[in-house]
């Protein structure tokens, strides 16, 4: 089979490049008349002056491009190819988005500008706001958070502040969330003051209800569920686990991880949720820009809107207006009104395919996923935990517990092989429920003959570990590097974490 | 779905949808869909628009972003945490490389080495910048960067108490407080002495004691002016054991004293105007940075790239290190909940600070400030306008009052609008004791001709009243 090669230039870091002198940029001058009349010195104290230049690089243009260009050429995104990363959903991110994101109509424009003067953004993020209340069956949507941590954020501290308001937040200390749940689950209901339970999932990959049943209480906050949850299967019996969490007088959070595959299908408010994050960055389509900017908007139920962060975008006779007088808001969660370039290509987006082509997305994820299994489920080594025989959803995840045990090779090691066929491996040790999980998710962005590519690699990759198991476990080997030494990173001895510091540690040396 | 296979979607073709219904097995995409119980099916569509071809969408959205102004066609002079600075074409070509732009978080390193060094990089100019060892690849804004940076000091001194100035962005104090609140944090406010704005030392004095956990000063501050005392404060908080935090605007640090040289123990800010777009307020790009101190770096919140080596030695790379305080690995014993950040944002900052180099950083803080010097020149000669109004250096930012011409900041502003020029943010209701005032923005975006009709429409403004 075709292998890949990845660019590997030997490109110094960049303080180790460049000549003193060498500028890569030229500041507009400051004009004569400026300089006549301003005495610099007396604008600044003396003793909070710089001293020292600071020990940036010093480049030409030219070299500047050429950096970062080699550096690109070192890395893989959804454009480069397969990118069956997880809950992740890396699909296409169309291009005119990015056009659009980019006018200076929107880039230029202030935050605190005259409301007159921003009528035609205000007017975006209003509509924005409408339709993900319309698709994820809310009634108020909050644009503010930066991501979809942010927004989990947010949400449970609508939770602590409902319970709050029903003088109940002394008693309410608990936040329940599946084994199978995303790390930031646990994460944000602490960071909102509160105790993290765990339920067990049942054989089915779903919610044991019996189990949920035990750990609820009128201690219970809220339950935080992903549905479709983390094996891609549809949590079933939601409505049984929407009715024990509320009779409690709990509240149902929304993880929007997965909502790709229910799109115009099926719709978390209708389910009972009262609190719905979505990640724009993954269901609709927004670059992840490796890392970020994402977007985290947060749609809930109609008693909670009025504790929404501050402003909110209002409509009064065609004019929109930012709304600060909420008597009931929890304040702010950042500054200004969120990530207006990334929402502003979600909106894009949505225009682009309309309620028909947005079930088509859905659709087409699940049946990707879908056939990817059926195909991933042939392999020798591989397994597919919990009831095998029910369909997934946008993801299956898959345990190569058979093949280390047979061979050695890991779900570590088959993700590094998967990348010298030039496919990003899938994300890999989660949900925590499945040993050596390999968790795949190949959204609606991918054509059959790249699914089957996919599906031919992963075959070639076991058989190759019962063959010859020296070389899976030694991968990758055609990616700009070997692999790296993530112990050496970590240790106080050898930690770098700047150019300062790693030059400190080695002069010590 | 209209009669079109959409471009976005390849597997929409009827055939080959066919072909892969057979191969799993189905007759019917929606048997995939039987475990959702009916009563959750949507039974009609949604309401949301028609969907539109690509033409038709550029239309539409240019139409309605032609509705608003932006400080390309009216001279603005805005701040207040989101800043106009020029933006080099190659920042903007390099972040829309499309290796860096669509990628996802760098899980697996050996095929993502060029955004881990880029993020590197990026850590390792704002350490030089700010005057630090460590710094983490981005939070979300600077405000979000304050509420964790007090969670931090609080893991870190075990003391609940944190001090913060009275003059502050009242967002981010909005943000500290809702951050910190489920943490039962308290916080303290120091008062300012009303001359110069500095803080007032003996007010610190008064408060600060063994259960504060940090003070934290902003430099310059909110209102624009350079807090000179920061060699007390920082004594201050060192005789108390608490943490020294400081919230630095970035372009300022080619001309002030960096943070780490006047004892700052965690640095945070926003760099957002180093290299990134206004957008009307975001993505913004936090910074947070600290000393190399082990029971520091351990409470860091976010994600942090660390250089390193290949297994066998022989080259140079990078990955995401100490992930172990990070939510993916602790889960409920995470040092912060944050996963997806601004990493393009950080990008564009690191290609930023590479093109200014020294001497161009150095330029970019000597322009702004000979620029906003004299926009309080002008703007000081008016009769009836103060500007500013503390008796301090100011860099970038500085406050206008119009008590003595009796005329509120909104009749001003609404005049000024009217001559196609945006003036300062209206303060005067966050902080009523300062009186009509409005903060204004200058930067090196800003031509001699701009400030001076600023000036002439001002003074006829006032002088018509």
């Amino acid at each position: 089979m075709c292998m890949f090669k990845q660019a590997s230039w030997n490109q110094p870091v960049i303080f180790n490049m460049g000549k003193n002198g060498r500028r890569g940029h030229i500041l507009p001058k400051v004009e004569e008349d400026i300089r006549n009349a301003i005495d610099l010195d007396s604008c600044i104290p003396k003793h909070m002056r710089r001293e020292n230049l600071p020990k940036l690089p010093e480049l030409s243009e030219v070299e500047v491009v050429r950096h970062f260009v080699r550096l690109s050429e070192m890395n893989y995104g959804v454009d480069s190819g397969l990118y069956p990363l997880g809950s992740c959903t890396m699909k296409y991110n169309p291009k005119i988005n990015d056009m659009l994101a980019s006018l200076p109509t929107i880039g230029m424009v202030h935050p605190y500008q005259d409301e007159g003067t921003v009528q035609g953004i205000l007017e975006i993020l209003y509509k924005l706001e409408r339709w993900l209340a319309e698709i994820t069956g809310t009634y108020e949507v909050c644009l503010h958070p930066a991501a979809g941590a942010h927004g989990e954020f947010l949400g449970t501290l609508l939770m602590l502040t409902y319970h709050k308001m029903n003088g109940e937040s002394e008693k309410r200390r608990e936040v329940i969330v599946p084994d199978s749940a995303h790390g930031t689950n646990p994460a944000s209901a602490t960071m909102a003051g509160f105790n993290v339970m765990v339920v067990p999932s049942d054989e089915d990959g779903c919610v044991d209800l019996e189990a949920l049943k035990s750990v609820v209480s009128e201690k219970t906050a809220g339950l935080m569920l992903t549905n479709p949850n983390t094996l891609g299967i549809f949590e079933k019996n939601i409505s049984e686990i929407a009715k024990i969490v509320h009779e409690i007088g709990g509240l149902l959070y929304y993880d929007g991880a997965n909502l790709n595959p229910i799109l115009g299908k099926a719709r978390p408010g209708d389910m009972g949720f009262d609190i719905v994050h979505i990640n724009i960055h993954k269901t609709f389509s927004t670059p992840h820009g490796g890392g970020g900017p994402g977007a985290g908007p947060v749609g809930v139920a109609k008693e909670l809107a009025k504790f929404l962060p501050v402003p909110r975008i209002v409509l009064d006779s065609e004019r929109y207006s930012l709304d600060y007088n909420r008597p009931h808001s929890i304040g702010k969660i950042r500054s200004f009104y969120g990530n207006i370039a990334v929402l502003l290509r979600a909106y894009a987006y949505i225009l682009s395919l309309g309620f028909d082509g947005l079930k088509e997305v859905a659709e087409i994820s699940v049946l990707n996923a879908n056939y990817l299994m059926k195909k991933l489920k042939k392999i020798k080594g591989l397994t597919l935990p919990y009831n095998s025989k029910k369909p997934r959803k946008h993801e299956c995840v898959f345990s190569a517990k058979l093949l280390k045990n047979d061979t050695g090779v890991s779900a570590l090691n088959i993700a590094k092989r998967l990348l010298d066929y030039g496919v990003h491996a899938p994300t890999i040790y989660f949900p925590l429920i499945v040993e050596e999980a390999l968790m795949i998710e190949p959204t609606e962005s991918f054509e059959k003959e790249e699914l089957d590519r996919f599906a031919e690699v992963m075959h070639e990759i076991c058989e190759e570990a019962y063959r010859n198991p020296e070389n899976v476990l030694n991968a990758p080997h055609n990616t700009a590097v070997s692999r790296l030494d993530e112990v050496k990173a970590s240790h106080p001895k050898t930690m770098a974490l700047s150019w300062r510091m790693y030059l400190k540690k080695n002069k010590q040396k | 779905m209209s009669e079109h296979n959409h471009p976005y979607i390849p597997n929409s073709q009827k055939e080959i949808k066919q072909e892969m219904m057979r191969e799993i097995g189905i007759k019917g995409i929606d048997e995939l869909y039987a475990d959702i119980p009916k009563k959750y099916s949507l039974k009609k569509p949604l309401n949301l628009p028609e969907a539109l071809s690509e033409f038709e969408v550029k239309k539409h959205i240019e139409t309605l972003l032609a509705k608003n102004k932006s400080s390309d066609n009216m001279p603005m002079f805005l701040g207040a945490g989101c800043w106009p600075h020029y933006i080099p074409a190659v920042v903007k070509e390099v972040i829309q490389r499309s290796e860096f732009l669509t990628a996802y978080t760098p899980y697996q390193p050996e095929i993502s080495q060029g955004i881990l060094q880029a993020l590197f990089e990026y850590q390792s100019m704002i350490c030089e910048l700010a005057s630090m060892e460590v710094a983490n690849c981005s939070m979300y804004d600077w405000a979000s960067a304050l509420g964790e940076a007090a969670r931090m000091a609080v893991r870190v001194t075990g003391r609940r108490e944190i001090l913060v100035p009275k003059i502050i962005h009242p967002e981010r104090a909005a943000a500290l407080q809702v951050y910190t609140e489920p943490a039962e944090i308290i916080i303290g406010q120091v008062a300012y002495e009303k001359k110069t704005g500095q803080i007032s030392l003996n007010n610190l004095r008064d408060k600060i004691s063994d259960k504060t956990a940090a003070v934290y000063i902003e430099n310059p501050s909110y209102l624009g002016f350079i807090e000179t005392q920061v060699d007390e404060i920082s004594k201050e908080a060192d005789n108390h054991d608490a943490l020294f935090i400081v919230g630095i605007d970035p372009t300022s640090l080619g001309v002030l004293k960096p943070p780490g040289d006047y004892g700052a123990d965690i640095v945070i800010g926003e760099a957002q105007p180093l290299g990134n777009a206004m957008n009307f307020g975001g993505p913004l790009l936090g910074i947070f940075a600290c000393r190399d101190d082990m029971s520091l770096i351990r409470q860091t919140p976010g994600r942090i790239i660390g250089l390193t080596t290949t297994m066998d030695g022989s080259r140079q790379g990078f990955c995401m290190t100490l992930q172990t305080r990070e939510q993916h690995i602790r889960r409920e014993k995470a040092t912060s909940n944050i996963c997806s950040n601004e990493a393009l944002c950080a990008v564009a900052s690191a290609v930023y600070m590479a093109l200014l180099g020294p001497q161009g950083i150095r330029e970019l803080g000597e322009t702004i400030a000979y620029n906003v010097n004299y926009a309080m020149h002008l703007l000081s000669e008016i009769n009836g306008v103060k500007a500013p109004i503390f008796d301090s250096a100011h860099f970038k930012e500085f406050t206008v009052n119009f008590d003595q011409a009796e005329l509120s900041v909104k009749e001003v502003h609404e005049k000024l609008l009217h001559n196609n020029i945006h003036g300062g943010k209206d303060i005067s209701k966050e902080f009523p004791e300062l009186g009509e005032t409005a903060l204004y923005c200058i930067t090196e975006i800003h031509s001699k001709k701009e400030i001076e009709r600023l000036a002439e429409v001002l003074a006829k403004i006032v002088s018509k009243r």
